[in-house]
């Protein structure tokens, strides 16, 4: 059976496979045999979770060229997994990163490139979810070896037991990789919570929160349910929130079991981001609110007697 | 210094989008097109640097003759010329056209900067940027909240999931800037007035040595089989908050089997 390479991300610090990564392997099964492409350290530990869903192999790059120089390193590992495996298909995760490898890589083989799938079936028909969800689109890779990128939360992770070797790759990286170089990293504070696109739950607050103090108020909730945290753009461009939580169009983009927006108007560029939460909840002093046409359940109300109330009452039902 | 920016037009952000039954390519007649909003920050940002570094900036779009409306706008808010690249044949390009395109158009004029908005609002791609690079062989500097210059180096703050990156490099780069970067200047009446004058030089794909049949519809390296309107979401329970705003809630999502 074809091999079908997944690019997998994990945890910086704890060297943990990313949950999302979990559910491209199980997609991956769909078209083939799945081996994880790992870049860094850290891969043996992840060796039994990895087998655990599916991978039979997992590649591994981890040289002091693929950590100085960004994206383009892993294009060359994967381009040359390419060249050497002639996979069925190659699938990568919908982040900045994920995507941009992928373009790299599809202009480098002569493949086609399909982004942000929310699925992929056994005979490689990706579904997009497309003009902030309104449309649904089906299509296809019709050149060289289809790339995916696919959207977390989109399938649900499920094990495939098997036992998964590492094979180390080369990572002597190309001249133009080197043009480029990470000279600092600055990692922001990450806190105790799930991380924001990976999260079942995420609740989010916008400029009706007033303040970062308010912030403590959407942070219990979050905390009530196991939740990330998210914000609009108003919150965090007025410093309320750090930006890297923000929702939308040019923050995260995130698809949740349940999202609860507080505070929250529903801009177009906001919806951009949260569109495909498979269940929305809204909080909003203002009935006219454009969130509400796309809640599943609505309290107009004032944010800050409703959201306690019902974290009150999570407590209460959860004991 | 010599600086490039691409700009896209694209259907304005609150028309509603649609395909067409025809050949699944997005609509791009009916809507008001605009100057994509993300690219507004790489054209502020290339003012800047021109300002104050000095250079000339010039903008550079591929798409249907009413984009050129869309040049005429980066120009209005100060750029200094405009290449249009318009042809019947690049209709229902994809990504991987659009880039070669593109990069055709920027090769061998000595740009030193190269600048893009982080993603185009209709495609949502966020791919051709990279692409360019690819295909120049030049650096990548993406995703930038933050660029700097010094002599012959750029350095940006490339915006990660966890926070940023300081990334350098020598010129020629590609870079392109997220929405936190700048605040984008408005067309003085001026600005608009002196747009009138600027050169536009409009291209076709013969004029950039490309052949016809590798970009268009027919030539793309993915196609869409189908597609549909999502059946609108029943509308939901809205209630106003009679004090038990938050009970109501939380028995909603007990009964959704979420407590
Ligand atoms: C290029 C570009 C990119 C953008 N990208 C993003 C993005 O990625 N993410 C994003 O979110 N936005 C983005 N925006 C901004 C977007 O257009 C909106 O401005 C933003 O989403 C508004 O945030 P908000 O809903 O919190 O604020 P507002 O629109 O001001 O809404 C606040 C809401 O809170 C309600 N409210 C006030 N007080 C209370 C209270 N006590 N209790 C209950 N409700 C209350 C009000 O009724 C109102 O509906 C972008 C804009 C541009 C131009
Ligand atoms: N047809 C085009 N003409 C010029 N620039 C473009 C075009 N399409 C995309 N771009 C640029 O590429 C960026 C990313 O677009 P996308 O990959 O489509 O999300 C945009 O913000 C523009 O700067």
């Amino acid at each position: 059976m074809a091999k079908v390479l997944v690019l997998v991300e994990h945890d910086a610090a704890s060297g943990s496979v990313k949950k999302a990564s979990l559910e491209l392997l199980t997609l991956a099964r769909r078209l083939g045999d799945p081996a994880a492409v790992w870049f860094g350290a850290g891969s043996t530990a992840a060796l039994t979770v990895l087998g655990e869903y599916g991978a039979s192999t997992v590649y591994v790059a981890d040289g002091d060229d693929v950590k100085a120089h960004p994206v383009v390193p892993m294009v060359d590992v994967l381009s040359a997994l390419v060249a050497e495996l002639s996979p069925a298909a190659v699938i990568v995760p919908s982040s900045a990163d994920g995507k941009e490898v992928a373009g790299r890589l599809a202009v480098r083989t002569g493949s086609g490139v399909i982004t942000d799938a929310v699925d992929i079936d056994a005979s490689g028909v990706a579904t997009q979810s497309v003009f902030g969800g309104s449309t649904v689109v089906h299509s296809k890779v019709t050149s060289g070896t289809p790339i995916y990128t696919v959207r977390s939360n989109s399938v649900a992770p499920e094990p495939a037991p098997t036992t998964c070797t590492a094979q180390t790759v080369s990572t002597e990286v190309s001249a133009v990789a080197k043009t480029a170089t990470v000279v600092e990293r600055t990692v922001a504070s990450k806190g105790g919570r799930p991380e924001l696109t990976e999260a079942a739950v995420v609740v989010s607050g916008g400029r009706g929160v007033g303040g970062s103090e308010g912030f403590s108020v959407i942070e219990k909730l979050a905390d009530s349910l196991g939740a990330a945290v998210g914000a609009s753009r108003a919150a965090t461009d007025a410093g309320w929130y750090p930006h890297q939580y923000q929702v939308g169009q040019t923050g995260k983009t995130v698809s949740p079991q349940l999202y609860i927006a507080n505070g929250i108007s529903g801009a177009i560029q906001h919806r951009a981001g949260m569109q495909t939460s498979k269940m929305v909840v809204a909080v909003n002093k203002d009935a006219e609110a454009p969130i509400f046409e796309l809640a599943d359940f609505g309290v107009v109300g004032d944010l800050f007697e409703v959201v306690p109330q019902l974290t009150d009452e999570i407590e209460k039902r959860a004991n | 210094m010599k600086i490039a920016v691409c700009v896209k037009q694209v259907p304005d952000t609150w028309a509603e989008k649609t395909l067409r039954e025809q050949d699944s390519t997005l609509d791009r007649e009916s809507p008001d097109g605009v100057l994509n909003e993300l690219d507004e920050y790489a054209v502020e940002e290339a003012l800047q640097i021109a300002e104050a570094h000095g250079g000339e900036v010039t903008v550079v779009s591929m798409g249907p003759a009413r984009a050129a409306e869309t040049v005429r706008k980066a120009l209005s808010m100060g750029a200094d010329a405009g290449i249009h690249i318009q042809d019947d044949v690049l209709h229902g390009s994809d990504a991987i056209a659009t880039s070669a395109v593109l990069a055709a158009a920027l090769a061998d004029k000595g740009f030193d900067l190269i600048i893009f908005g982080s993603e185009s609002t209709d495609a949502r791609m966020s791919v051709i940027p990279a692409m360019v690079a690819e295909r120049l062989g030049v650096a990548q500097l993406t995703f930038a909240q933050r660029v700097s210059i010094a002599g012959t180096d750029v350095t940006i703050e490339r915006v990660t999931d966890y926070g940023f990156d300081t990334i350098t490099a020598a010129m020629p780069a590609v870079v392109s800037v997220v929405e936190k970067i700048n605040e984008p200047r408005y067309p003085s009446f001026k600005g608009i007035m002196a747009a009138k004058k600027k050169p536009v030089e409009t291209l076709a794909v013969a004029d950039l040595g490309l052949d016809a049949a590798s970009v268009g519809q027919a030539a793309a390296w993915s196609a869409v089989e189908d597609f549909a309107a999502r059946p609108p979401k029943p509308a939901g329970t809205i209630v106003s908050d009679d004090g038990d705003g938050g009970a109501r809630i939380a028995s909603y999502l007990t009964e959704q089997k979420f407590i």
